[in-house]
């Protein structure tokens, strides 16, 4: 087990490398000139040039790279030209309601996409199991941006079911800023008028978000789930006479989710990229609408601030992801003697 | 009709009389079983001999009435003890699997679930049955059982994961599961043929063992005909989707009536002449698609005649014990190893 | 004894001619009794005839703008209405198909023989090269992938060709891991190292014998991917980092239309629609082709 874990921690050092080189080269490859923004346009080039060696510019690129890499080790991420602050405060500002609310939807998919992709699986073919695998169809072939737009115009402006866009209403007063995430810094507050209005403001967003990932966590489990069921093993439990139920249960489900647990990894990078899009209609102050609006403005030190920590927050869920594999599959855990 | 009326020669455990399982398939209906019938008297090993596809398997499970869409048991009766297993309600059959009939099937740690301890699987099997068990009662039942299927070190051994066993360990955990609530049948799908051939005869004693121990009997599946000749009192030989011919082991094996049994026993090679030609039936095993209007062997048949590819052939009595389903009998004789028998006309 | 041998060849070459019809007979048995995979097929169907024949299904030029036919609703002039501009949406969505198919096509084109390579690459010389490749591998699926195609959209400038390299860069490496995965399975298959005993170079084995056992895999994975690239690129469109204006880009259209959604619901959802349509076309098809290359779905 231990071993497995420092492997794992081993490859993830590895990756994290990585990840550095490729925000490195995405910065480096980014047409705008960042030091127009800084000298302003009309600069002399002699004050260009200057700015130039200041910055390092002028260096050969592995030395800018070990240069990059140092500021990196030291927690900085430089200072986001559109709000000009630095990147990381920012980050500790949007990431929570990102988080909030990518959370939120992945439970609402694992919550529901279980169950519905065991029904699935077992009354194969009967009505349940059409349904199901209909609504994870459109699920997964859902524009998330187009189905936003859609919730909004019949769910807000038509039928007035939910406010609008936003986390809270402008009325209401944040509570005090403990963990950044509305709903638990309510409930800490114990400010139950912010915490229904959050949860009203969090309905569509979630639901939309965590539609693609119920169809995704549905189509998979309903799938290992027949893969199970076909299994010799299950054959062995029904010969020794357990329930239906017990047979479902105890013997196919632990096996079915196995698989089912990687898919829920990759749900969640799903759902961090789906907050951008989610993010931007639903006026939501999170991580995803900076990072729209960084690429959009081309705010370099921002695109790579937030692109590396998404990468980092999807790592981080998924050596979670394969350490809860782990502990699924006797296989994977060393004997213990 | 020729059909046969078996002679009450002991106290009958288990019936089948004339089951069909059919099995849809993308090119139709495979006749899987064809109306077959035989018998098994309590304390009896019954053999069920034939080459895979032959419908030895399909038998096997439609006695605990286990078959897979897309198959399905058209007709017949399966009476165990005074019950019809086909007509009992769901409830009723889930009490008879594991607890009266239990079975062993092919692939040892393919039929363990991966992700339970070994030791729970067995006890799992006793709290079934006897709900008034508790669980570290059954566990230490469910040692004793492995134990007694020769497993060292049965405490430490039943907290294992399957992948942690060799095949020739994980068989003997699935018997030890499928006896230790002592059922009144053991259905034995080729309990060996997918271990190394060194322990196969080790875990078949073991098994016979146990089986004598609990006065449990037996149903064997196998296609290894000295397995047959060992450990069985009666066989009966399978050839797609029939029983062609049953009887007494001894009487079977040495002195075969029908053209299919006497085949399949020239294929054992001779250890005794290793330099003989292996001896293979030519031809192919026949399609199943086809309802059956007539003897399926005859393709394949030295003897078959006109009659052999028009009519079904009935099951002709040559002794108390010891029955083909032939024409070769109707009125005639035929010879086999060199002796020439005496067959009855019934 | 020629003769036979003769014989023996044809009776041989028969029979597999034979197993092949009954193979290609079952897969359209299989594909006519799933449903849904002839929905899936049509809906493809149709969007390539929409894409070859746009011009001519098209009622209007897609680009031309008449202000004074601004945001009309759907009528027989204008079957979707018309946008900000006074452009026909019918028409844009018509030849939006054009544009759609290109990236997805291209896409396909560029990230599979990539990921291919390296992942042929990787299994077979196994060792520091598999290391390194992987690893590679490991950090581009670090990221989620919209996330990483946007971060080189963005880096390369908006626009349909990058969006497509974005797209195709965010997309190899899981062609690159199934590939390796085949490859390590034939690799040390008998009928590999009988061909390496007769002499073989290493690239005639792997162009020649482990490159066609990976195809019907990655083909697999390719038709379940399309749906994905797709949604990629409306996305990329709708951030406006995908195609820029005036191309009809269905993603583009979306955001076009956000600020009339209330008053025009039509701008916005009607290109939309035809992303859901077509995306669930692909995926339909993609289940249905991976469900008639699966052995076990033959038997019943």
């Amino acid at each position: 087990m231990l071993q497995y874990l420092i492997r794992r921690v081993v490859t993830l050092a590895i990756t994290l490398i990585g990840i550095m080189v490729v925000t490195f080269f995405i910065s480096l490859v980014i047409p705008a000139d960042p030091l127009s923004s800084i000298a302003g346009p009309q600069a002399p080039q002699e004050t260009v040039d200057r700015l130039r060696k200041l910055y390092g510019f002028d260096q050969p690129i592995y030395i800018q790279f070990g240069r990059y890499a140092n500021r990196l080790a030291h927690g900085d991420l430089g200072t986001s030209f559109q709000t000009g602050r630095p990147v990381l405060e920012d980050i500790a500002k949007y990431f929570p309601a990102t988080f909030e609310l990518a959370t939120i939807a992945l439970f609402f998919s694992i919550i529901v996409g279980i169950p519905l992709g065991v029904l699935s699986a077992v009354y194969r073919n009967s009505p349940i199991d059409h349904f199901s695998r209909v609504l994870s169809l459109i699920g997964v072939s859902m524009p998330v941006f187009w189905l936003g737009l859609v919730f909004l115009l019949i769910f807000y402006f038509k039928l007035g079911w939910f406010p609008e866009p936003g986390r809270l209403d402008i009325m209401l007063i944040e509570p005090e800023r403990l963990t950044g995430m509305l709903l638990v810094d309510s409930l800490i507050a114990l400010d139950w008028e912010v915490f229904f209005d959050a949860l009203k403001h969090m309905f569509l967003p979630a639901f939309v978000l965590g539609l693609y990932g119920l169809a995704g966590i549905a189509r998979i489990v309903r799938s290992s789930m027949l893969d199970v069921l076909s299994q010799e093993y299950i054959k062995t439990a029904r010969i020794k006479g357990a329930r239906e139920f017990i047979v479902l249960t105890r013997h196919a489900l632990r096996n079915a989710l196995i698989p089912a647990v990687t898919i829920i990894g990759l749900t969640y990078g799903g759902l961090l990229e789906g907050s951008v899009l989610t993010e931007t209609i639903f006026s939501w102050p999170g991580l995803g609408r900076y990072l729209g609006t960084a690429f959009l403005t081309l705010d370099l030190n921002a695109v790579v601030g937030g692109t590396m920590l998404v990468a980092l927050t999807f790592c981080l869920v998924n050596l979670v992801v394969d350490l809860l594999y782990a502990f699924l599959d006797p296989k994977i855990t060393l004997a213990r003697s | 009709m020729l059909l046969k009326d078996t002679p009450v020669t002991t106290d009958k455990l288990l019936s089948v009389q004339d089951l069909r399982v059919h099995f849809h398939t993308l090119r139709g209906i495979v006749h899987a079983l064809e109306g077959v019938s035989f018998h098994l008297n309590r304390q009896e090993t019954l053999g069920l001999a034939g080459e895979t596809g032959c419908g030895k398997s399909v038998t096997a499970r439609s006695v605990l009435r286990l078959i897979d869409p897309p198959g399905r048991i058209v007709s017949g009766r399966i009476i165990f003890e005074d019950r019809d297993i086909l007509t009992l309600d769901d409830t009723a059959v889930r009490a008879i699997r594991g607890g009266e009939i239990s079975m062993i099937m092919q692939e040892p740690k393919m039929s363990l679930n991966p992700v339970i301890r070994v030791g729970d699987q067995v006890a799992e099997a006793l709290l079934i049955h006897d709900t008034s068990l508790n669980r570290s009662s059954a566990r230490t039942q469910a040692e004793e059982m492995l134990t007694q299927m020769g497993i060292p070190e049965a405490h430490r051994t039943s907290r294992r994961y399957p992948h942690e066993l060799s095949g020739g360990m994980a068989q003997r955990i699935m018997i030890a599961m499928m006896l230790v609530t002592r059922p009144k049948l053991l259905i034995a799908d080729e309990p060996t043929s997918a271990l190394d051939v060194t322990i196969q005869a080790q875990i078949l004693a073991l098994m016979d063992k146990l089986v004598q121990d609990i006065r449990t009997s037996v149903l064997m599946i196998t296609h290894d005909l000295g397995v047959m000749a060992e450990t069985c009192d009666r066989v009966a030989v399978m050839y797609a989707g029939n029983i062609v011919e049953m009887g007494a082991v001894r009487s079977v094996l040495k002195d075969p009536q029908h053209p299919y049994t006497q085949g399949l026993l020239k294929t054992v090679p001779d250890k005794a002449n290793p330099d003989h030609p292996l001896y293979a039936i030519k031809g192919n095993v026949p399609s199943l698609l086809q309802p059956q209007n007539h003897c399926r062997f005859s393709d394949r048949c030295e003897y078959a005649m006109a009659r052999c590819s028009r009519e079904i052939p009935p099951v002709y009595q040559m002794t108390d014990d010891h029955e083909a389903a032939c024409f070769l009998h109707d009125g005639q004789s035929i010879s086999s190893g060199g002796k020439q028998v005496d067959l009855m006309n019934p | 004894m020629n003769t036979e041998t003769q014989i023996d060849k044809r009776l041989a070459r028969n029979q597999r001619w034979k197993a092949r019809q009954r193979y290609f007979k079952d897969s359209y048995t299989l594909w006519r009794r799933n449903h849904l995979m002839v929905v899936g097929t049509t809906i493809i169907i149709l969007l390539l005839l929409i894409a070859l024949s746009a011009p001519l299904l098209a009622t209007h030029n897609p680009l031309d703008q008449i202000l004074s036919d601004r945001l009309l609703p759907p009528t027989w002039e204008h079957f979707f209405g018309t946008d900000s501009l006074g452009r026909d949406i019918f028409s844009r969505v018509v030849h939006g198909a054009r544009v759609t198919l290109t990236i997805a096509l291209l896409v396909a084109l560029i990230s599979t023989p990539v990921g291919l390579i390296i992942g042929v690459l990787a299994g077979y010389f196994g060792g520091a090269v598999d290391e390194i490749l992987m690893r590679l591998s490991d950090v581009f699926l670090a990221f989620p992938k919209l996330i990483l195609a946007i971060a080189f959209a963005a880096a390369l400038g908006p626009g349909v060709e990058n969006a497509i390299i974005a797209i195709a860069v965010a997309n190899w490496p899981s062609y690159a891991r199934l590939a390796r995965a085949e490859t390590l399975a034939v690799r040390d298959n008998d009928y590999i190292q009988v061909i390496r005993s007769m002499g073989a170079s290493n690239l005639r084995i792997m162009v020649g014998h482990i490159t066609p056992m990976c195809l019907s895999s990655i083909i697999v994975r390719l038709s379940l991917d399309m749906g994905t690239i797709i949604l990629t690129a409306a996305g990329l469109g709708f951030l406006g980092l995908g195609a820029q204006p005036p191309t009809p880009e269905w993603g583009l259209m979306v955001s076009d239309g956000r600020l009339y959604l209330v008053d025009q619901w039509w701008v916005s959802t009607l290109p939309g629609f035809a992303i859901l349509i077509v995306v669930m076309g692909f995926n339909l098809m993609g289940d249905g082709i991976r469900d008639i290359l699966d052995p076990h779905q033959r038997q019943s």
